[in-house]
């Protein structure tokens, strides 16, 4: 039984409820009004938007004076790249995560393991090292080795984990705060970081990836892979297995099952994915700020320009803020639904 | 059950994911861990082993327990904003009315706005003290005296920014979690005789609690890193985080190692956090 639903009690919801609406989307309205105002009206107050002539120039300046068209290239360049890569790792990832679970770890550690492992690979390292020639006494050799100490344990824990542990541990390492990230991604990518610099075997002179795409590309990548790899998984799991199954009983290969069945079915998955992760690329704003400046830059750095003086300039400033949300707001209209799941982990769907 | 042959190409599809992950995981912590011992600045050559001088430095900046004091406030007022006010936008979206489709995108719209543009729009168009629209309102109401916003109350001013940015995704979510409910149960505990605050208290309450922890979890790890925000409004000064200090340090000050220092603090914060996000959304798993 449906409860009945007085007209007088609707009425007032949908006052009530436009209201909000109105409010919450009111400062978005007054920019994309400001933007086709001349400067002067722009800052009128009270302003009566009505009676005052409506203009397109503001959106031709600002693209003579700053450039829109290159920083929209750099985002779709950023988001579009990042988001296919990302699809290239997760999509493998999620589909045997899903599908071919793996039930327990396959190395049971143990503090002694650990020790071994840690002390196994500063010895086999160090002894490479010094068969290349390498002085070990030197500060990069000591970092390298101990970088190589780090991370060979640590990549054999990880990939040692059983699923389910898996997909926490890629979680988890959403959590990394970009301020810890910072330094370390500042010194890889520039070529005076300690990182590179004294390495001496190959030559790295004209090493520098800072405000470049091959580094903000692969950077947003990893910043959203995990995401990307959870929300497919979510997706993945949705899909009965015993359609596969049965498809096996019937002698379908593999690579037929996962081409004829599987990926027709998680098409719609695989899209909303990239829409969310075209969503948080075009958006990212701590990065693209720290780390470019001129020729990766995109259009959070752009909009970020006007702070000041040109923020003194409103009308532009508006035209500019409605060119760079634009584009992104309608992707995120048409796939507020799909969000929820990505945005959650997949706890809420 | 999964065929061996399956398992077996599960296992290399995995691998570049992992390994990915690792490196992304592993590296940058290494590397921060071994910066924030040396003495290391852009601007000098002088580099050598500094013990823990950098945190010792990072921890006395005069900005860093005012910036400690921001960042908590900033996630813990906005989070209380969102949540109530997410609450409250969810239950009215989830009532019959017309045109519910598009006020559901009038009000999910500002979570689509980049940082620095909803940073920019706020501080000039409404916020700014002589041309702003807040300003405008308060004269017509006959204030002599209007607020300037980011000149007396420079975090009040980040948090309602930030809000604004997040109230569409907690509502969002927790309308999603509210429509999943059992309409069956609201009729039954409409015959039991319950009102609408008992009913929300008793049936609404307990079924948004999961939705309402996840939501609290994903935007604490999210506004820990509040950025753009400060920085384009350029209240740093006054309203700096912990982010935005050891952003600073790198930017103007060029110490790399009291930055890496300062980025550790936050990694050791993020982890208190993290720690019961991962719990609690892998309690949800059941993989």
């Amino acid at each position: 039984m449906a409860i009945k639903i007085s007209a007088r009690r609707q009425i007032a919801f949908t006052i009530i409820a436009w209201t909000i609406g109105i409010l919450m989307f009111f400062p978005i309205l007054w920019t994309a009004i400001a933007a086709f105002k001349t400067e002067s009206d722009a800052y009128t107050l009270p302003q009566n938007f009505l009676t005052t002539p409506w203009t397109m120039e503001n959106f031709a300046i600002v693209q003579a004076r700053s450039n829109y068209l290159l920083y929209i290239r750099n985002t779709v360049v950023i988001a579009f790249v990042s988001t296919i890569l990302g699809l290239l790792f997760a999509v493998p990832a999620a589909w045997s995560m899903a599908f071919a679970p793996v039930t327990q770890s396959t190395i049971k550690w143990s503090g002694w393991r650990w020790l071994a492992t840690i002390l196994g690979t500063a010895f086999v390292v160090g002894l490479f090292l010094y068969a290349l020639g390498w002085d070990l006494t030197n500060r990069a050799s000591i970092g390298f080795l101990a970088l190589v100490i780090v991370i060979v344990p640590a990549a054999l824990w990880v990939f040692s984990r059983n699923t389910s542990d898996s997909l926490l541990w890629m979680l988890s390492t959403k959590m990394m705060p970009p301020a810890g990230a910072l330094i370390p991604i500042y010194l890889i990518f520039n070529r005076n970081g300690l990182v590179f610099k004294d390495w001496g075997w190959i030559d790295l002179s004209d090493y520098n990836i800072m405000d470049s795409f091959w580094g903000m590309v692969p950077l947003m990548m990893l910043l959203n892979l995990p995401i990307i790899i959870w929300m497919l998984f979510t997706y993945f799991k949705e899909i009965p297995v015993e359609i596969l199954e049965a498809a096996r009983m019937d002698g379908a290969s593999l690579w037929a099952e996962l081409t004829k069945i599987l990926t027709p079915m998680a098409v719609p998955g695989i899209v909303s994915t990239c829409l969310l992760n075209l969503i948080l690329a075009w958006n990212e704003a701590f990065w693209t700020l720290n780390l470019t400046n001129k020729y990766a830059a995109p259009l959070s750095f752009f909009i970020s320009e006007y702070s000041s003086p040109e923020g003194q300039f409103w009308a532009k400033l508006s035209a500019a803020s409605i060119m760079a949300i634009a584009p992104i707001m309608v992707v995120g209209w048409f796939s507020q639904r799909q969000l929820v799941r990505g945005l959650t982990f997949g706890a809420v769907k | 059950m999964a065929t061996s042959h399956a398992q077996k190409v599960g296992r290399w599809a995995l691998a570049p994911s992992l390994a990915a992950l690792t490196v992304w995981a592993f590296v940058p912590l290494a590397i921060a861990i071994y910066f924030a011992f040396l003495r290391y600045n852009l601007q000098s050559d002088n580099t050598g082993w500094f013990g823990l001088n950098n945190f010792y430095y990072f921890v006395n900046d005069p900005y860093f327990y005012k910036d400690l004091f921001n960042t908590v406030a900033l996630v813990l007022s906005v989070l209380a904003i969102t949540i109530v006010g997410g609450t409250g936008l969810a239950i009215l979206l989830d009532q019959p009315f017309w045109g519910r489709g598009i006020v559901r995108v009038l009000m999910i719209s500002p979570f689509f706005i980049m940082p620095t543009v909803s940073s920019l729009v706020w501080k000039n168009l409404l916020m700014h003290p002589v041309f702003g629209l807040f300003a405008a309102i308060q004269r017509f109401f006959g204030a002599s005296h209007v607020l300037d916003w980011f000149g007396t109350v420079p975090l009040l001013s980040v948090i309602i920014i930030v809000s604004w940015q997040w109230l569409p995704y907690a509502a969002l979510i927790l309308l999603t979690a509210l429509q999943s409910l059992d309409l069956e149960q609201k009729d039954a505990s409409m015959m039991d005789g319950a009102g609408p605050v008992s009913f929300f208290r008793y049936i609404v309450l307990p079924h948004l609690s999961r939705p309402i922890t996840v939501v609290i979890l994903i935007e604490t790890i999210f506004l820990l890193n509040v950025f753009a925000e400060i920085k384009v409004t350029s209240v740093g000064g006054f309203a700096g985080n912990l982010t935005y200090l050891v952003a600073s340090q790198l930017n103007e000050a060029t110490d790399i190692g009291e930055a890496a220092a300062g980025g550790l603090i936050a990694v050791v914060l993020a982890n208190l956090v993290s720690i019961f996000l991962v719990r609690i959304v892998g309690k949800n798993l059941g993989t």
